[in-house]
């Protein structure tokens, strides 16, 4: 990587190449505004917000696939690059239907930020002809409106550069292009896995998580950073909390584990949390809490479940573990871990089972 | 067929089929058919049964060979008949019930059918022997539409059997890449092409000599060669004309581009709706490769290439050439930013050439004339011919060549021989859907690259639509519009938003719903398409409504203000009026109009009912007198009186 010399905005900078305009732009803190581009997925073109004037080009240049090379001059503000912009947001809302008031991505939507930046109404195109889809894709965890979609194909990149299922596409051409699930089909009928990564990077309500649908938006919600229970990944998930109730989960892309990608269970299988049969406290069988012989019938008392603290629920796990061991030796025991648990706990269930319990038996579900 | 392993073999073969040519055509006639597409759609697979079925009745032992378009579209189908030591006779409009007296009076008698004969052809394959002209029969360079021409593109195109190699081995194909593999370094191939000044002939006009250069530079292996054979522009048909007619100088130019810039492989993107051309190019492929042409150690060198046909769907935005290439590899024909360019990272993101038909089909000539030559034709910054499919109110339609910097007023009045049923000249289209159209003062401009971008219209890939005084420009306009937006991949949003809404003003206006400040609309959505879409097809959507807007701002005033569309297109725009003065009764226009609005008795004007009339032009068309006119509708006229 060479080192190179660019201009933007009248500000000299010395950076290397093999970057794109918009990326060193970012670097050096000069904003230029973007729909159709996400960090961490390949660039489009496709939304042309992000045009700026390079001079020597013939045309305005998209940052976010221009690469930066030597003795560039830019300017990401000039009036006709504003004008520019502006035409682009008069002509997306043209074709979008203007509810914000009941938009779940109000307060979050790329599409609302910059509308509000350049000032940009509805009406301008007012008898134009707007889409009317229909929204009814029938699967549980993604809400479909291609009426708010704009086209960016993030979606589409998501699909097929993270998760590499290539479910969404998009169909037919001009003025009714539209995104499309497997053969143009529902998203419930398509190889979607549901991992929601079209969700997490949709800048819009065009795919939006279904059980968050009127729940709450972006300013009512606290921020939980959280890392995921289900399995040794170890996913960072930021959660969104209102009124103690989780109403939708979130990647984040700082996540260590993930980068901001989860999986289906992650970022939609979230409603056991709140599940009134969810255990809180370990339970342990009245007799065993009482010290009492097991008893010979499971209808009684003496059988039921009682809550009780930890420290309780584990010294009686120990003590019974102990005087099996004793009693029948150790390869009378036999212990199951779980893929729920990290590697460290894997590790140490193992330490407890050969050096603790002194067997051999152990073994690990490998899966869920 | 035999290996060609050498330039000597390839020398020696030309000698041998000349000479094999030569020996037949004293014992046989030669008929040529034109059957491109344009000659089968006017009949000429009848013609040609006829003519067998004919030369066996007689039992004359007659070459009949099927040739590809000779350009004069209009005049198909084409037969030529050739004797021996005689000049080539070609007979136009052909009706197969006219076959037999062709064949007797011209092949059993020896006499040219004067009555029916067009034009004749004494230079043709000079090598078969001296021909004496026939008398009173203008030749080829004589008749006004070729006079002007000069063809190298179509230099063999309706001359030899596209389906022969040896047809064209024998015209001297595959000379060029003889000379270019075995004599050429890549970098003088290079030199030569850069010094001919050549330009793409797909529409951007950039330097095909510098293209080859960018490419060869690159690094990274393998390389392509691709050639584009999309050709979406509806009415055009130059590139076809080229596959059809002459498919070698297609693959010889390929090869030499592959040789120049360090590729194997080469990939021909085609139309699918192009069945002849296709079956004609793999034709030509397994006939070049098993003469050595193509595939390993062509001519016996070091030097190996491969040619794939790649069929496309049909999608106009496949031409362009990112999105040509993403097609190519199996994904949704979308354009994407450049850059990086296609020389740099292209197919499969390795380094690919693409061009035109005719950029490729005419290198061979260059590489063999030297660039000089070419040169020494067309202006300064447009070197050599340029190809057009003549098209719209034109007497003489068909496929020309000319050389760059002829005006426009010598293509369409010398060589179209002017506009039809003496009515006049309105505007000339270029660059098809994506170019603009130039009013009768712009007549004069030269047709090169530049100078048809500074008058307001563009080169294009070599469509040229004329159009008479019945054409509304406004609807003109919008027809381009509806396929440009209609084509429109829908990536980006100036694109795929601006079209529509440009399309939806245009309709208005021409529904006589439409306001001043829609001019203005026009204007600024225009601008900004051209400034902010991706690619050119986005860029240059507003051309055509940007040029008639320039050019016939009246009439979209006339629309606007007075809801009155002066040429007679728009529905509920105009009506007709009969003018007393110029009606003679005759009583014609009465039984064309279907909706009897039509009254007067014999040899006195006639009148037209309004309430009856439905605007159809029946009777428009049918007078002879130009006593029918188109006026405003006389409700709108009444309606101005009294807001005036
Ligand atoms: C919408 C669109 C359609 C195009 N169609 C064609 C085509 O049919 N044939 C062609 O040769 N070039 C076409 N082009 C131009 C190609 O992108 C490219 O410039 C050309 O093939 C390069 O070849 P050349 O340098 O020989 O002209 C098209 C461009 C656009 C934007
Ligand atoms: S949820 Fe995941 S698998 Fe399904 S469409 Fe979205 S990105 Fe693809
Ligand atoms: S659904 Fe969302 S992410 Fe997908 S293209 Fe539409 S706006 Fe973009
Ligand atoms: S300009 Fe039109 S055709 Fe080109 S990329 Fe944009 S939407 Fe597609
Ligand atoms: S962000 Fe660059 S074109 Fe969309």
């Amino acid at each position: 990587m060479a080192s190179i010399k660019l201009t933007i905005n009248g500000k000299s900078i010395e950076t290397h190449s093999g970057q794109t305009v918009l990326e060193v732009a970012q670097t050096a803190g000069i904003y230029i505004p973007t729909l159709c581009y996400h960090h961490a997925l390949p660039p489009e073109g496709a939304c042309r917000m992000c045009l700026v004037e390079i001079e020597r080009q013939r045309s305005l240049q998209p940052a976010c696939t221009f690469p930066a090379t030597d003795g560039l001059v830019i300017h990401t503000h000039s009036p006709e690059v504003e004008a520019t912009r502006k035409f682009i947001l008069e002509m997306l809302i043209s074709d979008h239907p203007l509810d914000c008031m009941t938009c779940d991505a109000a307060g979050d939507c790329r599409l609302q930020d910059l509308a509000y930046e350049y000032g940009v109404k509805g009406g301008r195109y007012q008898d134009g002809f707007k889409h009317s889809y229909e929204v009814n894709d029938p699967n549980p965890f993604i809400q479909v409106d291609r009426n708010k979609c704009i086209l960016c194909h993030l979606c589409v990149r998501a699909c097929d550069h993270v998760n590499g299922v290539e479910a969404i596409s998009v169909f037919y051409r001009g003025f009714n292009a539209h995104i499309g699930f497997g053969a143009d089909g529902s998203l419930q009928d398509s190889p979607c896995e549901f991992c929601g990564s079209c969700v997490a990077v949709c800048p819009t309500a065009a795919l939006s998580p279904k059980l968050a649908s009127g729940k709450g938006r972006s300013w009512q919600v606290e921020k939980v950073d959280t890392v995921c229970s289900y399995c040794g990944v170890g996913c960072k998930l930021t959660l969104n909390v209102r009124d103690d109730h989780i109403i939708k989960v979130e990647s984040t892309w700082d996540g260590p584990a993930n980068h901001g990608w989860t999986c289906v269970k992650g970022r939609f299988g979230f409603d056991y949390v709140h599940h009134p049969d969810r255990l809180k406290k370990p339970q342990v069988r009245k007799y065993l809490l009482d010290g009492k012989k097991k008893p010979k019938s499971r209808n009684g008392k003496l059988w039921q479940w009682v809550e009780t603290d930890w420290e309780t629920a584990i010294n009686i796990t120990a003590e019974k573990l102990r005087t099996t061991r004793d009693k029948f030796g150790p390869d009378s025991i036999g212990v199951l871990t779980s893929a729920k648990c990290t590697n460290e706990e894997n590790y140490l269930m193992n330490k407890l089972a050969r050096q603790a319990l002194g067997t051999n038996n152990i073994d690990h579900c490998a899966r869920l | 067929m035999p290996r060609l392993n050498s330039p000597k073999d390839l020398a020696d073969t030309r000698l041998h089929i000349r000479q094999i040519c030569r020996e037949q055509h004293t014992v046989s006639p030669f008929i040529y058919v034109g059957m491109g597409t344009c000659g089968i759609a006017a009949g000429a697979g009848e013609v040609e049964q006829t003519i067998q079925k004919e030369l066996s009745a007689h039992q004359i032992d007659a070459e009949v060979i099927p040739v590809g378009c000779a350009g004069m579209c209009a005049r198909e189908p084409l037969v030529d008949i050739q004797l021996a030591g005689k000049p080539r006779i070609t007979y136009a409009n052909v009706k197969p019930s006219e076959i037999p007296e062709i064949i007797t009076e011209h092949i059993i008698n020896g006499n040219i059918l004067t009555k029916k004969a067009y034009a004749q052809l004494p230079e043709h394959r000079h090598w078969l022997e001296k021909k004496s002209a026939a008398e009173n029969l203008p030749s080829y360079h004589e008749l006004p539409f070729y006079s002007k021409q000069i063809r190298i593109a179509l230099k063999n195109c309706g001359m030899i059997n596209p389906e022969s190699i040896d047809d064209y081995i024998s015209q001297d194909g595959y000379r060029a890449l003889s000379k270019a593999v075995t004599g050429m370094s890549q970098e003088e191939i290079i030199t030569e092409i850069k010094d001919s000044g050549l330009r793409g002939r797909g529409g951007a006009g950039f330097l095909t000599g510098v293209k080859w250069e960018f490419c060869y530079l690159a690094k990274g292996q393998p390389k392509f060669v691709i050639c584009n054979a999309d050709e979406g522009d509806p009415g055009a048909f130059m590139d076809r004309s080229v596959l059809e007619g002459d498919p070698h100088s297609l693959l010889e130019g390929m090869t030499i581009a592959g040789y120049a810039i360090g590729a194997q492989e080469g990939y021909i993107y085609c139309r699918a709706e192009y069945p002849l051309a296709i079956e004609r190019l793999k034709k030509a492929i397994s006939q070049a490769e098993q003469y050595g042409l193509l595939g390993s150690n062509i001519l016996g060198t070091n030097f190996h290439f491969n040619l794939h046909i790649k069929e496309g769907a049909g999608a106009f935005v496949c031409g362009e050439e990112t999105a040509l290439m993403a097609s190519i590899e199996g994904r949704r024909g979308e354009p994407r930013p450049r850059p990086p360019f296609p020389a740099v990272s292209g197919l499969w993101e390795k380094p690919s050439n693409v061009n035109n038909v005719k950029s490729y089909a005419m290198t061979p000539q260059i590489i063999l004339n030297g660039s000089n030559w070419f040169k020494g034709m067309g202006t300064e910054r447009s070197t050599g011919t340029a190809v057009f499919a003549l098209t719209g109110n034109i007497k003489n339609t068909g496929l020309i060549e000319v050389p760059m910097g002829i005006t426009l007023r010598e293509i369409i009045y010398e060589i179209g021989g002017g506009i039809p049923k003496k009515k006049k000249f309105k505007a000339v289209q270029t660059g098809g859907p994506l170019g603009g159209c130039l009013p009768e003062t712009a007549l004069d401009t030269p047709v090169d690259f530049d100078s048809l971008t500074a008058a307001g219209a563009t080169m294009g890939s070599g469509g040229m639509i004329v159009v008479d005084q019945d054409t509304c420009m406004v609807e003109f306009a919008r027809y381009f519009l509806t396929f440009a937006s209609a084509e429109s991949c829908g990536k980006c949003v100036p694109c795929r938003l601006g079209g529509q809404r440009l399309l939806e003003i245009l309709t208005r206006i021409t529904q006589g719903g439409g306001t001043l400040d829609d001019l203005e609309e026009i204007q600024y959505i225009s601008e900004n398409m051209r400034a902010a879409s991706l690619c050119a097809l986005g860029q240059l959507t507003p051309g055509p409504v940007m040029a008639s807007l320039r050019f016939f701002r009246e009439e979209y005033e006339a629309h606007i203000v007075d809801k009155y569309c002066p040429a007679g297109v728009c529905k509920g725009l105009y009506s007709y009026e009969i003018l007393e003065i110029q009606c003679r009764g005759c009583g014609l226009c009465i039984k064309s109009c279907p909706s009897g609005a039509i009254t007067g008795s014999k040899k006195e004007p006639h009148v037209i009912d309004q309430r009856k009339c439905i605007q159809c032009g029946a009777c428009y068309d049918v007078c002879n007198l130009e006593a029918i006119t188109v006026i405003p509708k006389l409700e709108t006229i009444e309606e101005i009186r009294t807001n005036n």
